[in-house]
């Protein structure tokens, strides 16, 4: 299935990339999901994969955390090829992923939920429960810890989502819209949350469509659409971008912004 | 987590005492019967409900482990010679394997819900006609046990029975108290709730469902074990018809899926009704299961989490 295996050396081109991702082809029957699309996320940093609507970043998520074969192309996590790894196993090497429909343990507690996360590293049942609750401190779940996940309001869903993923202790996060369904007042008190993860460590890559979000929290953007990376960058230049505003806006759209502009 | 591994154990002790009492108390024949005939159904719906409540996969054809566990306990002491207790554990590896076995295949192949259920239904199918035919399994007359009555030859009074089965049901439960306490018990339970979400937190969902396969096959065959050293007799039907495979679903569902002391209620119960129509109707043939399936389309309806979920907290 690999067709181009990933050199076994580290290409000079980016020597502190946590995740590289290259060539990465993905078809489901005719419909070509994803195309020989790459990126790379610098260890400690902020990422954001955005683009329209089917425009094939969740595939590419599932291909990094292994849910998805690639077609083509390779995936180096921290050095190693992890290219057709099982999920299980690349969540071992330190992936952490949400996913865009939240997918709780309905009928159990957030807390037992979390600790599912919490017993990849911890085999003792009450290690994996305490290191749950901190967690669930952690992520602003404390109070609702005895509730039942799948009696939450979808804002504290969201949480629990990247609760669960934390709790395995990731250095790299995959955050599927973790944003989206949420109210601004909601917005804002996650936006700060993603940055503490950050910064005890946890490299990020985020899917979203909020662009206040991305824009606060991204150092480096990429530009999925019809499966191809059309553009990469800082926020402001991507989003001026003409090729990223055609993709979003049509065809002639850019030209159109620019002429009403300058008029 | 409802409760302490600590109060669950006690609970567990308090269960064998509360059974000793009964069987001491009223020391006669027919009670100490239905006592080990329900702890016997208790077991077969205990150990199913290891891997349908606690894993989400329901199987139809518990018989298979079930037959697999009296056949090989019989065959290993006709056959090889080997004592009664020598030919239990080997009994048990059986069962378990068997588990694994169908289980692989099924779960390889990403069976799940009714299909699932209905792959395990042929396999206990496939093997109740082999042992029909084959020479070793003494075909369609079955196997008949020396008499040997005593502890060596596991053929024990019937006190001695109730305690043999009381032991094997407080293993089989002892399982299911560390599942609830364990992190291979949290793995299974977030499997059984969302395979997907299980595997990005880096569960082996594939090994998991194994381990419960193996654990159920195992348990079930120790109610096989035991069901031939009573009746010190087994034959094609009675190993491996469906009547064993709907009695270990319909006990745990009726009980409660998924806890611990859900599918030994159920089991009680069942027995319980069961006899009080035979002494209401007589032995009207087949009566009890007319009785199974209203008790379980009424659970259904009134009760669909079982008795346990009549008592479950609220959240």
């Amino acid at each position: 299935m690999n067709t181009n295996a990933p050199p076994t050396a580290n290409p000079t081109a980016y020597p502190n990339a946590l995740l590289e991702v290259s060539g990465v082809s993905v078809a489901f029957g005719g419909v070509q999901a994803v195309a020989d699309a790459s990126l790379q996320v610098a260890e400690g940093s902020i990422c954001a994969l955005i683009g329209p609507n089917g425009a094939g970043k969740t595939t590419l998520f599932s291909v990094v955390s292994g849910f998805q074969r690639p077609d083509g192309g390779w995936i180096r996590f921290a050095g190693d090829d992890i290219t057709g790894m099982p999920p299980h196993q690349v969540c071992r090497r330190g992936i952490g992923r949400t996913f865009q429909i939240v997918q709780p343990f309905a009928g159990q507690s957030v807390l037992e939920n979390i600790a599912v996360g919490s017993h990849l590293h911890r085999a003792s049942r009450r290690e994996a429960l305490a290191h749950a609750r901190q967690v669930a401190e952690r992520l602003g779940l404390g109070p609702v810890v005895d509730r039942d996940a799948a009696a939450l309001p979808i804002a504290q869903r969201k949480r629990l989502e990247v609760a669960k993923a934390f709790a395995t202790g990731p250095r790299l996060l995959l955050l599927d819209e973790v944003l989206a369904g949420l109210n601004p007042a909601e917005i804002d008190t996650i936006v700060p949350l993603v940055l503490g993860l950050r910064d005890e460590g946890v490299t990020i890559l985020m899917i979203e469509h909020v662009m206040q979000a991305v824009m606060s929290l991204a150092e480096d953007v990429f530009v999925l659409s019809g499966g191809r990376m059309i553009a990469h960058g800082a926020p402001e230049a991507v989003t001026r971008d003409e090729a990223v505003i055609e993709a979003y806006l049509g065809q002639g759209a850019a030209r159109k912004l620019r002429e009403r502009r300058t008029s | 987590m409802i409760r302490s591994l600590r109060a669950d154990l006690l609970l567990l002790a308090a269960f064998c005492a509360a059974v000793l009492a009964t069987a001491l108390l009223s020391d006669d024949g027919v009670v100490l019967h239905f006592l080990i005939l329900t702890l016997h159904a208790a077991l077969l719906s205990v150990a199913w409900n290891v891997l349908a409540g606690f894993g989400g996969q329901f199987s139809f054809g518990n018989a298979a482990f079930f037959g697999v566990g009296a056949y090989a306990s019989g065959v290993l002491q006709l056959e090889f010679g080997l004592s009664a207790w020598a030919a239990l554990p080997l009994a048990l590896v059986a069962g378990a394997l068997t588990g694994v076995i169908i289980g692989g295949l099924a779960f390889r192949y990403g069976l799940r819900g009714s299909y699932f259920a209905l792959v395990t239904l042929a396999f206990a199918e496939v093997l109740r006609i082999l042992a029909n035919t084959v020479e070793f399994t003494g075909a369609g007359v079955g196997l008949q046990l020396p008499l040997a009555k005593g502890v060596a030859g596991m053929q024990l009074d019937k006190p001695g029975m109730l305690v043999l089965v009381l032991v094997m049901l407080a293993i089989a439960l002892a399982v299911c108290i560390y599942l609830r306490h364990s992190r291979f018990g949290a793995w299974l339970v977030a499997v059984r709730d969302n395979e997907d979400a299980g595997r990005a937190l880096g569960v082996n969902v594939f090994r998991v469902k194994l381990g419960a396969a193996g654990i159920c096959g195992a348990l079930t065959a120790a109610a096989g074990v035991f069901y031939i050293q009573y009746l010190n007799y087994i034959d094609p039907v009675l190993a491996f018809g469906p009547s064993v495979s709907v009695e270990a679903l319909v006990g745990a569902i009726v009980g409660g899926i998924g806890t611990v002391w859900g599918p030994v209620a159920g089991a009680v119960l069942l027995h319980t009704l069961g006899e009080s129509t035979r002494n209401l109707f007589g032995d009207l043939p087949g009566i009890n299961l007319v009785l199974y399936g209203v008790i379980l389309v009424l659970v259904m309806m009134v009760a669909p989490r079982g008795v346990a979920g009549l008592f479950a907290r609220k959240r």
